[in-house]
């Protein structure tokens, strides 16, 4: 019986991070690269011409990162830039019939100025059959925050087009795994939506697992197992100020924030097995909202912040069952499939993403919790984690490549798909951010 | 699969693996030499058909009997050689009474925190067994890894099986 050595070797590491939103100048790519593999039948055509500072350098391309957003959401397709007759940056200077004849229907042009140390990216966005200015607008911010200016211009013009919220502005957190020397490294990572711009929240040789965002943006809970158990924390991306927020006996894992970011819930076994409960970050009372000795787990919140949702196999599978908070009230939710787990809602709060078993394959499959019609959005084999994006339009999942974890992203609808394969190791457990400012 | 690999007369290595792969049957049986963590390491160096084997060098009490148990998929119960084994480390226990922890795992199939459950529910398998040979439970401490720490790599129904166990340290 070899009790020695569990505990030797154990490392972690926190990393500062200076303000969210003065982040260092932009390394170009973080780890994640991205690849559109299946868009919209009759995505829109929008030419964005290069949008320069005079008499400067930028280090970002703003008109590239705002195509690769409008491309990766599957319902644009933008005019190659060697196919433009010219690169006006001012209305004034369109040539509507030039684009008319590149097939363009919308047309982004603007250009970048500097004031003291604020740069100001102004854009226009004219519609070319139409001939007319659809918007007119402005983002300011320091020089270190192109691509944030970027995405929010991005924002802008997906939401004039297509009617829906932009989210091209959020971050995704992820937790990734490499074998070094034999040693596992566990990171937890946060980059932009885009996969730009990676920074490291956590290096740990021991696991990190289920990352949740605070509804407010710049705080993550998450379970660790640094201390050779796993224990709850939670970690601020503004000071990253890090917090144990649990140390019970067994689990301690799934956290979930409420709505209004007060509460906490999570799964603890310390009376036994597998529990929902409730931590108040306020006055740090723990309520327990199930009493069953089957397995429940991953509870994630309705967004009146009244009812969770969670995983049960009380039924003799897992399946998805609802609670409500303040009478502790237990309802069965799916009935397809034998193995119905880890359920999000989307904004929407009718579409339930679970991961679904199918003949023995794993999918991300949505529920229409009204029609009670089930789709499957994926057709890879191990597929696991969806977190919906805040706008609902896409849901990022992790899935295998081969031997590797990398991360996919599937539109609701499953029309648009996309993946991020990573340049190295196991990526996992992706998690969206909520809409930031 | 192993009927016809058997009749091939694969190393005794490859059958092991296998076997302890193989999800419709007992899976512990060939890989209850294994004295150390690593599940595949301990397996090279034991033959496939062994019992429980002695160490003769004896300086200090040991015990030899398995230490990994394998279950099969969404499932904690414990095969009839797990049941020996345990019995053999009750045994032990009683004469040598010892602190031991049990890490219970779960293959990557289905999602992380549901795996986190069931790999406590496995190791709690072990410890409820343990109780009932009279072990002490404050000995006994539980820990879930899940899906997090594989002992074999692969997605396929081998490495699947050697990674649904409780390992016991």
């Amino acid at each position: 019986m070899l009790q020695k050595s569990i505990f030797l070797n154990r490392s972690v590491k926190i990393f500062l991070l200076s303000s969210i939103l003065a982040i260092a100048p932009a390394t170009a790519w973080g780890e994640l690269v991205i690849r559109v593999t299946q868009g919209n039948d009759k995505p829109t055509i929008v030419a964005i011409p290069p949008m320069v500072m005079a008499g400067a350098q930028l280090s970002e391309d703003i008109s590239s990162i705002v195509e690769s957003d409008l491309e990766r959401s599957g319902l644009f397709k933008v005019v190659p830039r060697n196919n433009m007759l010219s690169f006006p940056s001012d209305a004034d200077d369109v040539y509507f019939r030039d684009w008319r004849l590149l097939g363009s229907e919308y047309l982004l042009v603007g250009a970048v100025t500097k004031d003291d140390d604020l740069i100001e990216l102004s854009f226009s966005l004219l519609n070319v059959n139409a001939q007319n200015t659809v918007f007119k607008h402005s983002v300011r911010g320091t020089e270190n925050q192109l691509r944030d200016l970027a995405h929010m211009a991005s924002d802008k013009v997906y939401e004039e087009i297509t009617g829906i919220r932009g989210a091209f502005s959020t971050r995704l957190a992820y937790v990734t795994a490499d074998q070094v020397d034999g040693n596992f490294v566990y990171k937890l990572n946060v980059s932009d939506s885009d996969g730009a711009r990676e920074r490291l929240m956590l290096e740990s040789s021991e696991p990190i697992m289920s990352p949740a965002w605070a509804p407010s943006g710049d705080e993550l809970a998450y379970v660790s197992f640094e201390t050779g158990r796993p224990a709850i924390w939670r970690q601020s991306l503004v000071t990253a100020a890090r917090k144990q927020l649990t140390n019970f006996r067994g689990l301690n894992g799934a956290p979930a924030w409420s709505p209004d970011g007060k509460k906490l819930a999570m799964v603890l076994s310390k009376d036994g097995n597998p529990e929902i409960y409730i931590l108040d970050l306020t006055s740090n009372k723990l309520s327990r909202l199930t009493r069953h000795f089957a397995i429940d787990t991953e509870p994630t919140w309705e967004p009146d912040g009244k009812s969770l949702l969670f995983t049960s196999d009380r039924g003799g599978t897992p399946q998805i069952y609802k609670l409500t908070v303040a009478t502790k009230a237990v309802q069965r939710i799916t009935f397809r499939g034998n193995y119905n787990a880890r359920p999000s809602l989307a904004p929407d709060g009718r579409t339930l993403v679970v991961v679904h078993r199918e003949s023995g394959v794993f999918h991300i499959a949505t529920l229409d919790l009204k029609t009670r019609r089930m789709v499957e959005l994926t057709e890879t084999r191990l597929d696991e984690s969806p977190t919906v994006a805040p706008n609902g339009a896409m849901v990022i999942y992790a899935t295998k490549q081969g031997d590797r974890g990398v991360l996919s992203a599937v539109s609701l609808d499953a029309g648009i798909k996309y993946s991020l394969p990573a340049k190295s190791g196991d990526v996992r457990e992706p998690a969206w951010s909520p809409f930031l400012r | 699969m192993n009927i016809s690999l058997t009749k091939l007369g694969l190393p005794a290595l490859c059958l092991s693996v296998l076997l302890a792969g193989c999800s419709s049957a007992p899976v512990d049986e060939t890989t209850s030499t294994i004295e150390d963590t690593t599940v595949q390491t301990a397996s090279v160096e034991m033959e496939a058909e062994t019992a429980p084997a002695m160490v003769e060098e004896i300086e200090e009490p040991t015990n030899n009997a398995a230490t990994v148990f394998y279950f099969e998929f969404d499932k904690a119960i414990l095969s009839d050689e797990t049941r020996a084994a345990l019995v053999e480390h009750a045994q032990f226990m009683m004469d040598y009474p010892t602190t031991i922890r049990l890490e219970g795992h779960a293959d990557e199939r289905g999602t992380r925190e549901y795996n986190m459950a069931l790999g406590e529910r496995r190791a709690n398998a072990v410890k409820e067994f343990l109780v009932l040979q009279s072990v002490s439970p404050g000995l006994i401490e539980v820990i879930s890894y899940g899906e997090e720490r594989a002992a074999a790599y692969g997605s396929n129904d081998d490495a699947w099986g050697l990674n649904r166990r409780v390992e016991l340290k």
